[in-house]
């Protein structure tokens, strides 16, 4: 077998000689393993190995990409590339400068979580197993574990030459409640960048999910309509990521003057106390962290609203080029069989003053939503489903309801959040979906934040 | 391939191998503008063992190292599942059309004249649409092997078309889109075009919908995206043998409205989702689901059948590279007699529903779906009067479905799996903000 390091530096040079205004090679080799259970039952566990590259060339202002996974006739795949971008190319090209780079950044990880034993992982997944299964009315329940070591090369034809090794984690898992016909389901969703400790010790957790999944048959449905709402750190978080972030991304947005027209700097989005970060930098050591993006560019932390105003949006080489801004490393490609496109990284709205009973202190009638089921956007109107809700009656949180669905336009409902909580959290399980693209490790976050007259819909 | 067996025999009882191939090439438009031009060629091997009775699994991308596959799928059968079933032997597979040398030889230059005919209809009808749109063309070719002679090859040719529109008025923004896709070449877009074309006359003029119960149709876009998720569930053998599915226990019984009729059918000569055998080399069969209003049957693998005492249907599916699942080829809703047109004309007030956002998070299994209306339609007197926006709607497809006003008589192939008529629902539980 090859190893992508001979193979990427016998392209150093040809890469510089080629016939294209940018010429980029992009090699992976990474191992995983998988342990999927459903119900009681173990249902596949699995280990795989997988490595591959691809070129990518820019000739006046259009790409052609090629990716392989054998590299057999490695040489021809830039002119194919080349070919490719050529008859794309009918304008200028234009990318936005970033220094050539020479480094190899290691993942960090103290112990690679794909070399711990299967056993270990599936004594802990069977632990985990039996306490959803303890309790009674649970009907069946999934858990999804997996990890993965990854080293990506970059090069290109301005001189880069980037190693960077990252681990991942995920553990997804759900406890499905059924009685008399109703089904109800609860779940956990965690992640880290390698670190498999921090999927251990979530017994007290795991039962709670279990229970509530239960306790989620005998609640009662909201009536639909408009409520002021209060979503709970990853919920926000979603809001943050799903409804916005994706605006944020400047690939929808470069090429279409109307969008540009709606997303301009400097227009006020929502209150003074808003504020909304994507930085894969800081924090480090997360899911969506990296100190390189997949063009070479490092990492910045990026303000996409600062005290209410739009200041910022995320971008590539190219889109920063086009729209006259600064590149900020959030092109990103989910493996070797994909160009980067623009996407989010760590992605969460900052700390803001008040407490959560403060939060709730004046709410007459309100609903408390959640957790995460599930969320998906189009352009300014987005869905999203909580994992669990009560209602909040005179500034107290009361009786649990069916999980809610918040829906709405992402404009009006920025400019209703008027409240922001003191107590940001992280969640670290998110895979990030965009065309074909998925699952890209994100992380996101938020404080407790406050919404008003938010469109619920009960089923 | 042969190699893997033979080192697989060694250290195994049984052994399947299952190899994947692929080349394909892609035109793609973005803002009106040819933009990318891409070519992936991958190729994947998966080995399935049984040792002392248990299932080992690993797979390898790129250049495999044979050894360590070995390796690893032998590790993973100390852990894995109970092998309930055997690796089928030799088989006769039927005869399926799926692939057209024709594909392979089609032009660059002619696929990106495709893309342009795309972008130009949209554009010289809705000046100002943006348009992003793909034309892809390739080869698929599926080897496997298995310890008990069992041996399968085909070659299947694939070709489509995708289309997405976005017109954006200030805050307001409209979403169209289609897609066409075949085992042969498509040399005319107009027939994807025109569906396009319809949607942005429809959506025109705005329109806004009442919050209550109301008369619903649902396109055949809104079918696959709203209605058809909850059942391939329920009917999926795994969920019925694990108790969960709410048809598991319904089999002979009228669970369904008689217009209503669902098969799983992998045999459509020159559709995508067609193939002579699954992905454990069983041969292909159509499997009567329901059959007017009436559970028939569910869809099984090989280990899953096994488990429920049933014979596998060859709905063995390996999906991202993983174990086998139980998972539909083509499937096929038996069209009605009713027109689009007809089913328009008979409603006071209701909704179109074309595409539907976030339908899958509801309670699945429970037959619940529910959603944010992307693209969809306001009735008034018979006639299509405009697009609705912030409007939400939830039902429960087993209620819906046990009574349906009509299903339509014009069906067409959406998201590559599923044929379907439009479906009018008597009523829905529509939310509409403002």
């Amino acid at each position: 077998m090859p190893k992508i390091d001979e193979v990427a530096q016998s392209l150093a040079v040809e890469l510089k000689k080629g016939k294209a205004d940018y010429l980029e090679a992009r090699f992976e080799e990474n191992q995983a393993s998988q342990i999927i259970y459903r119900g009681k039952v173990l249902e596949s566990i699995g280990r795989s190995t997988a490595s591959g590259g691809n070129v990518r060339a820019l000739v006046k202002g259009g790409w052609g990409f090629t990716s392989f996974n054998s590299f057999d006739g490695l040489k021809k795949r830039i002119p194919l590339a080349i070919e490719q971008a050529q008859s794309a190319g009918r304008g200028k090209s234009n990318l936005a400068p970033v220094d050539p780079a020479k480094e190899t950044v290691p993942s960090g990880v103290t112990k690679d979580p794909v070399t711990i034993p299967l056993a270990e992982k599936k004594r802990l997944l069977d632990e985990y197993n039996e306490i959803i299964w303890s309790i009674p009315q649970v009907k069946t329940s999934s858990i999804r574990y997996s990890d993965g070591r990854k080293k990506v090369i970059f090069l290109n034809s301005e001189g880069s030459f980037i190693t960077q090794e990252r681990s991942d984690v995920t553990l997804l898992l759900s406890a499905i409640a059924a009685k008399d016909g109703e089904v109800q389901q609860a779940l956990i969703s965690m992640g880290s960048l390698g670190d498999f400790n921090k999927i251990t010790g979530l017994h007290k957790q795991v039962k709670e999910i279990a229970q509530n999944a239960v306790a989620l048959l005998d609640a009662p449905q909201a009536k639909d309509g408009e409520y002021t709402v209060v979503l709970d750190p990853l919920l926000a978080g979603v809001f943050a990521h799903e409804a916005f972030g994706h605006l944020s991304e400047s690939d929808f947005v470069y090429e279409n003057d109307r969008l540009r027209e709606i997303m301009v700097l400097g227009k006020q989005f929502g209150g003074e106390h808003l504020n909304i970060v994507d930085s894969a930098s800081d924090p480090a050591g997360m899911r969506g962290s990296y100190k390189y993006d997949d063009e070479g560019t490092p990492s910045v932390k990026t303000y996409l609203i600062r005290e209410g105003k739009l200041v910022g949006r995320l971008h590539s080489r190219e889109t920063a080029a086009k729209m006259n801004e600064k590149p900020t490393g959030n092109a990103r490609a989910v493996s070797y069989r994909f160009p980067p496109i623009v996407r989010m990284t760590n992605t969460y709205i900052e700390t803001g003053a008040m407490s959560f009973q403060d939060i709730i202190a004046d709410i007459k009638e309100g609903i408390y939503a959640k957790k995460m089921y599930g969320g998906t956007t189009a352009m300014e109107m987005f869905t999203f489903s909580a994992g669990e809700a009560y209602m909040i009656r005179n500034g107290k949180v009361a009786e649990a309801i069916r999980p809610v669905k918040l829906t709405g336009n992402v404009f009006n409902t920025l400019q209703n959040i008027d409240t922001i909580g003191n107590d940001l959290d992280m969640n670290q399980g998110g895979g990030c979906g965009k065309g074909e693209q998925m699952p890209l490790p994100v992380s996101l976050g938020s404080p407790h934040i406050r919404i008003r007259h938010c469109l619920i819909g009960g089923k | 391939m042969e190699q893997i067996l033979a080192l697989a025999k060694k250290a195994a009882k049984e052994a399947e191998v299952f190899e994947i191939a692929s080349e394909e090439t892609r035109v793609r438009f973005e803002a009106n503008r040819l933009k990318h031009m891409q070519n992936n060629q991958s190729t994947s091997v998966a080995l399935r063992v049984i040792k002392d009775g248990r299932i080992g699994f690993a797979t390898a991308a790129g250049t495999a190292d044979k050894q360590q596959l070995v390796k690893d799928a032998v590790e993973t059968a100390a852990f894995g599942s109970e092998a309930k079933f055997k690796f089928p032997g030799n088989a006769r597979y039927p005869k399926v059309n799926i692939y057209d040398a024709a594909v392979e030889s089609v032009a660059i230059k002619d696929m990106v004249a495709l893309g342009e005919a795309i972008v130009a209809a949209l554009t010289s009808h809705t000046p100002g649409i943006l348009c992003e749109a793909g034309v892809t063309r390739g080869v698929i070719t599926v080897r496997l092997l298995n310890s008990r002679g069992g041996q399968a090859e085909y070659k299947k040719s694939f070709f489509g078309l995708d289309i997405e529109g976005n017109l954006i008025q200030c805050t307001d923004m409209l979403f169209v889109g289609e897609q066409e896709s075949s085992c042969r070449p498509i040399t005319d877009s107009r027939q994807v075009t025109d569906l396009v074309l319809k949607q942005l006359d429809r959506a025109k003029e705005k329109a806004k919908s009442s919050t209550k119960l109301l008369p619903v149709i649902f396109t055949a876009n809104g079918v696959a995206s709203a209605l058809v998720m909850p059942l391939i569930t329920a009917l999926n053998g795994k969920t019925v043998y694990e108790g969960a599915s709410p048809l598991g226990d319904k089999v002979g019984k009228q669970m369904f409205d008689k217009a209503f009729s669902l098969r799983d059918d992998p045999s459509v000569a020159y559709r995508p989702a067609s193939r002579p055998c699954d992905d454990e080399g069983v041969p292909s069969q159509k499997t009567p689901l329901i059959n007017k209003g009436i559970v028939r049957g569910f869809l099984y693998d090989l280990q899953t059948a096994a488990l429920a005492g049933k014979k596998s249907t060859g709905n063995g599916s390996r999906g991202r590279g993983s174990l086998p699942n139980p998972a539909p080829s083509g499937l096929v809703i038996t069209p009605g007699k009713t027109t689009f047109d007809e089913m328009v004309a008979d409603i006071k007030e209701g909704l179109v529903i074309d595409i539907l956002m976030g339908a899958e998070q509801g309670n699945i299994l429970g037959g619940d779906f529910s959603g944010n209306v992307l693209l969809g339609f306001k009735i008034e007197k018979g006639k299509i009067v405009g697009r609705v926006k912030d409007t939400m709607v939830s039902g429960n497809v087993y209620k819906l479905l046990k009574d349906i006003a009509a299903i339509g008589s014009e069906t067409r192939w959406v998201g590559g799996f599923l044929q379907t008529p439009p479906f009018y629902c008597k009523e829905l539980s529509v939310s509409s903000k403002g």
